[in-house]
C-alpha cells in the first residue's frame, strides 16, 4: 500500500512539475506579450518581428464610469471616436472603464488614484468629488498648463464653470465637460388629463404639491403623482436632485461661506425635510420599495417617465440623453410629451427658481505616467467640435460658450431651458468633506422617507456631520 | 471537522525535519494572516481615509474611532441587527432545520436520500452572489412570490421592504442549511444502531429516543456545528449586499455591511477597520462561549 502511494506520489510530482514547465514555456513564448485586458493576441512569430513604430507609441489610458453599457456606452463611443481622429499617432488611447454604481465609481477611482502602477493617464472627475481628491494629492494642478491653452482664457469656456473645477486651495484640478441643471420634468399628456396647464410654471412648493394632489385624485391609479430619488442607493442623486434642490429653494445653505462653516440646523433643514414627509405621508410620491433602490432613478426615467406612469419628476436635464435613439430607452415623442419646469423656492421668494449644477471633468492624476501626453489630448477631446459631440450625445449641457451659440446643440429640445436655468446655479460647497456630508444627508433623507420625524432626522444629521467636521466647523441657525 | 489523527512517522526521528517542511506555511500565514490582522489593528487608531485631506497623511488619532464606535447609535443596531439574523439564520434556521431534514432521511432508502440531498445541496453549492439573486427575484415586488399570491388572488407584499430582516434570513437559511443537513447525517449515522432498538424494545417513545439518546449522543457535533454556522453567518456580506443593500433605512444593515459602508462609502478606512476589529471580537466572544459549553 505504501509504495503504491509513494509511485502515485512521484507520478503527481512529475506531472505536476511537466505542466509548470510545460505553462512556463508556453508564456515564453509569447514572451512579448499584449498588455493586461489587451484586445487581440499577437501570435508569437509576429512578436519576433521588429516593430519600431510600435515601441514608439504611447498609451494614454482614460478611465470613466461605465454603468454597465459597456461598448455601447456614450463616453467609450466618444473616446473612440475622439481617439480615432487625433492627429499624433504616436499616441494610442485607450479607454479603461471602472464599472460600477455611482457611488462605488468614486472609491474605487480613490484606490486606483493612490499607486502609481493602477493610476491611470487622464480620469473623469465628478466636480463635487474633485476637492476631496485634490486635497488627498490624487490629482495634479492644472494652472500653468491652462495658462498656455488658448481656448481656456479667449472666452471659450462659460466663466462660472471654472469655479466647479477650482478647489479650496485656489487651484485649477481639471478641464469640465459637461454640466447639468435640475428641475421638474413632467407629463404634458397627464398633466391635460387631469386639468392642470401643460404650460406649467409652480412659484412655489405649494403649487407643486397641488399638482402632485390633483394627479393622484384624478389620474389612473397606478400613475405616481411625484418621483424624488429618496434612498441612500441612490447615493449623489438624492442629495443633489432632491434634498439640495429643497434645501437652497428654501434661502438656506449647507455650508455658510462667511464663517465657513457647515450649518447643521436650520429652519431651511426643517423645511425641506418636511417636504420630503409630506410627499410620503400624503402618498404622493412612488412606492418606497421602489425608490429605495439604487436602480430608482433608472426606473423612473426609463420605465415610469416613458410609459405614462409619472407625472412629475425631479430630476437632472441629462435624462433627455435616455430619450435619443442612441439612448437606453429610446423615446421619439420625449420632446412632446415633456415639460421641464423650473424648481420654485419654497414660498416664491426671489429668484423664484433654484438649480443646482454640477457636471464633470477630465483631470490628470498625480501619478499618472504620462502627463504631457495626457494634457495634450484633454486639449484636443475638450476642443469644440468635440465636446458637442459629446454632450449632445449624452443629453448634457455645455460648459462652452461657444457650443452654447451652435445651432447644432440649441436644436436639441431643453437645451436652451436647462441652460437658461443655470443663471440662477448653485454649486455644492468645495470643501474636501462634502462628500461625507453627502451621506449624511442620504441617511437623513431615507430616514425622512421611512417615518422618522423630520426633527429627529435633523438631530441624528446634526450629530454625525458635527463628528465628520469637528464641533469648531459647524453652525446652528 | 474531520478528527480522524494522522500518525507521524517522522517523530521516531532525532531531528525533526518536519519543522522545516513547516516553514512554507507558516510564512504564508504570517504574511497573508498576521500580517494584514495587525495591519487592521494599527489602522484602527488611524485616521486612514480613501480620499480627502485624511488620505494624504496618516495621523494616529489613539481610541478616537473606538469612543466614535460606541458613541455611535447606527453601531447598536447594527450589532442588534447582526444578532437578530444570526440567530434567525444560523441558530433556529439551518441548525434546527438541517437537523430535522437529517432526522427525517434517517433510515429512509437511498434514493429517497439522494433526491432529497441533491434538493438541500442545490442552496448550499450556488455560490453567494447567484443565491442572493435568485432570491432577490423571488421576493422583489414583481418577484416569483408575488406572482404566485397574485394568480390565487392574494394580496401581494412588498416583502423586501415590509419584512427584510425575515427576507434575508430566509435567503441565507436556504443558501446554508445543506451544511448543517451534511454534518448531523454523518453524526446520526454514528449512533448506534442497538441501543435504538433497545430502548424502542424497551417501550420508549419516539420523542423519548431523541431527547434522551440521540441528542446527548450526538452533543459535541451540535455545537461544533453551531460554532462553524455562527462563524459563517457573521461574515455574510454579499448575500444581505445584494438582496437589500443594508436597506429600507438601517433594518438589515448588520456589522459588514455597515463597515462596508463607513469604509468605502463614507471613506472612512480607519473607523471601518476599527469595526471589523469589534466583529472579529464577536466572533471570539461566540466561538469561546461554544467551545466552554462544548467541554461541559
Amino acid at each position: 500500500m505504501a509504495t503504491s502511494q509513494k509511485k502515485m506520489f512521484t507520478v503527481t510530482a512529475c506531472f505536476l512539475c511537466a505542466s509548470m514547465l510545460f505553462g512556463c514555456s508556453n508564456n515564453g513564448g509569447t514572451s512579448a506579450s499584449p498588455p493586461p485586458g489587451g484586445g487581440a493576441t499577437p501570435t508569437p512569430q509576429k512578436s519576433d518581428a521588429p516593430q519600431p513604430a510600435e515601441t514608439a507609441k504611447k498609451t494614454i489610458t482614460i478611465t470613466y464610469r461605465d454603468d454597465g453599457t459597456g461598448e455601447n456606452g456614450t463616453l467609450y463611443k466618444w473616446i473612440k471616436a475622439v481617439s480615432s481622429s487625433y492627429p499624433n499617432k504616436n499616441v494610442e488611447i485607450k479607454p479603461t472603464p471602472i464599472q460600477a454604481s455611482e457611488g462605488d465609481y468614486f472609491a474605487k477611482i480613490a484606490l486606483a488614484l493612490k499607486s502609481k502602477d493602477t493610476a491611470p493617464d487622464i480620469v473623469t472627475e465628478d466636480t463635487f468629488m474633485l476637492n476631496s481628491d485634490a486635497s488627498a494629492g490624487f490629482l495634479t494642478p492644472l494652472d500653468d498648463r491652462l495658462k498656455g491653452w488658448e481656448d481656456w482664457s479667449n472666452g471659450s469656456f462659460i466663466e462660472a464653470m471654472k469655479k466647479g473645477v477650482t478647489a479650496s486651495d485656489g487651484k485649477i484640478y481639471g478641464v469640465p465637460y459637461n454640466t447639468d441643471s435640475r428641475g421638474l420634468w413632467y407629463n404634458k399628456q397627464i398633466f391635460k388629463q387631469v386639468g392642470l396647464p401643460e404650460d406649467w410654471k409652480p412659484k412655489n412648493w405649494d403649487e407643486v404639491l397641488n399638482a402632485a394632489r390633483t394627479v393622484k385624485q384624478k389620474a389612473a391609479n397606478d400613475v405616481v403623482p411625484i418621483w424624488m430619488n429618496m434612498g441612500k442607493a441612490t447615493g449623489e442623486a438624492t442629495s443633489m436632485q432632491t434634498y439640495e434642490m429643497l434645501l437652497y429653494g428654501t434661502g438656506e445653505r449647507l455650508f455658510d461661506d462667511a464663517s465657513s462653516k457647515w450649518i447643521v440646523k436650520s429652519q431651511g433643514i426643517l423645511d425641506a425635510l418636511t417636504f420630503v414627509d409630506t410627499v410620503n405621508k400624503e402618498k404622493l410620491g412612488p412606492p418606497l420599495s421602489k425608490v429605495l433602490n439604487g436602480q430608482a432613478g433608472n426606473s423612473a426615467t426609463r420605465e415610469y417617465l416613458p410609459k405614462g406612469k409619472l407625472a412629475i419628476s425631479l430630476d437632472g436635464s441629462w435624462i433627455t440623453g435616455n430619450y435619443l435613439p442612441t439612448g437606453a430607452a429610446p423615446w421619439p415623442e420625449y420632446k412632446d410629451v415633456l415639460g421641464f419646469a423650473p424648481m420654485p423656492t419654497s414660498k416664491g421668494q426671489a429668484p423664484g427658481s433654484i438649480t443646482l449644477a454640477g457636471g464633470w471633468a477630465l483631470s490628470i492624476p498625480s501619478n499618472a505616467k504620462n502627463k504631457d501626453e495626457a494634457w495634450d489630448f484633454i486639449k484636443y477631446a475638450l476642443n469644440k467640435e468635440n465636446t458637442k459631440k459629446l454632450v449632445i450625445a449624452s443629453g448634457n449641457i455645455t460648459v462652452r460658450a461657444d457650443v452654447a451659440k451652435d445651432p447644432e446643440y440649441t436644436k436639441m429640445p431643453f437645451n436652451d431651458i436647462a441652460t437658461q436655468y443655470l443663471q440662477n446655479a448653485e454649486f455644492r460647497p468645495a470643501r474636501d468633506k462634502y462628500p461625507e456630508v453627502s451621506t449624511q444627508i442620504q441617511t437623513m433623507v431615507e430616514a425622512v422617507a421611512t417615518g422618522t420625524s423630520p426633527a429627529d432626522a435633523q438631530k441624528k444629521y446634526q450629530q454625525d456631520v458635527t463628528r465628520i467636521v469637528g464641533e469648531n466647523n459647524v453652525i446652528v441657525k | 471537522m474531520s478528527s480522524a489523527a494522522i500518525p507521524l512517522s517522522s517523530g521516531k526521528r532525532k531531528h525533526p525535519t518536519w519543522i522545516y517542511y513547516l516553514f512554507p506555511s507558516v510564512a504564508v500565514m504570517l504574511v497573508f494572516f498576521v500580517y494584514p490582522i495587525l495591519l487592521t489593528f494599527f489602522y484602527s487608531f488611524t485616521n486612514l481615509a480613501l480620499t480627502g485631506e485624511s488620505a494624504k497623511e496618516l495621523k494616529f488619532v489613539g481610541l478616537d474611532n473606538y469612543i466614535r464606535m460606541f458613541a455611535d447609535p447606527s453601531v447598536k443596531i447594527s450589532i442588534w441587527n447582526t444578532l437578530v439574523f444570526l440567530f434567525g439564520s444560523a441558530v433556529v434556521g439551518q441548525q434546527v432545520l438541517g437537523f430535522i431534514i437529517a432526522i427525517l432521511m434517517k433510515h429512509k432508502n437511498k434514493t429517497f436520500r439522494r433526491a432529497i440531498g441533491t434538493v438541500v445541496l442545490a442552496g448550499w453549492v450556488t455560490p453567494e452572489i447567484v443565491c442572493a439573486l435568485c432570491l432577490y427575484s423571488f421576493f422583489a415586488d414583481e418577484g416569483t412570490l408575488n406572482a404566485l399570491l397574485a394568480f390565487f388572488g392574494i394580496h401581494t407584499v412588498a416583502w423586501l421592504y415590509t419584512v427584510p430582516m425575515l427576507t434575508i434570513i430566509l435567503a441565507n437559511i436556504w443558501h446554508g442549511t445543506a451544511f448543517s443537513m451534511l454534518v448531523f447525517q454523518a453524526a446520526l449515522d454514528d449512533v448506534p444502531q442497538e441501543i435504538e432498538e433497545a430502548a424502542l424494545v424497551d417501550g420508549a417513545s419516539k420523542w423519548k429516543i431523541l431527547t434522551t439518546i440521540i441528542l446527548p449522543y450526538i452533543k459535541g457535533t451540535i455545537t461544533t456545528n453551531m460554532m462553524l454556522v455562527t462563524l459563517q453567518t457573521l461574515g455574510v456580506f454579499g448575500l444581505i449586499y445584494a438582496m437589500t443593500g443594508g436597506g429600507p433605512g438601517t433594518a438589515t444593515t448588520t456589522l459588514p455591511i455597515f463597515m462596508y459602508n463607513q469604509a468605502f462609502v463614507n471613506y472612512q478606512l480607519g473607523y471601518g477597520t476599527a469595526i471589523s476589529l469589534l466583529l472579529l471580537l464577536m466572533g471570539v466572544v461566540l466561538s469561546l462561549f461554544y467551545i466552554r459549553s462544548l467541554k461541559e
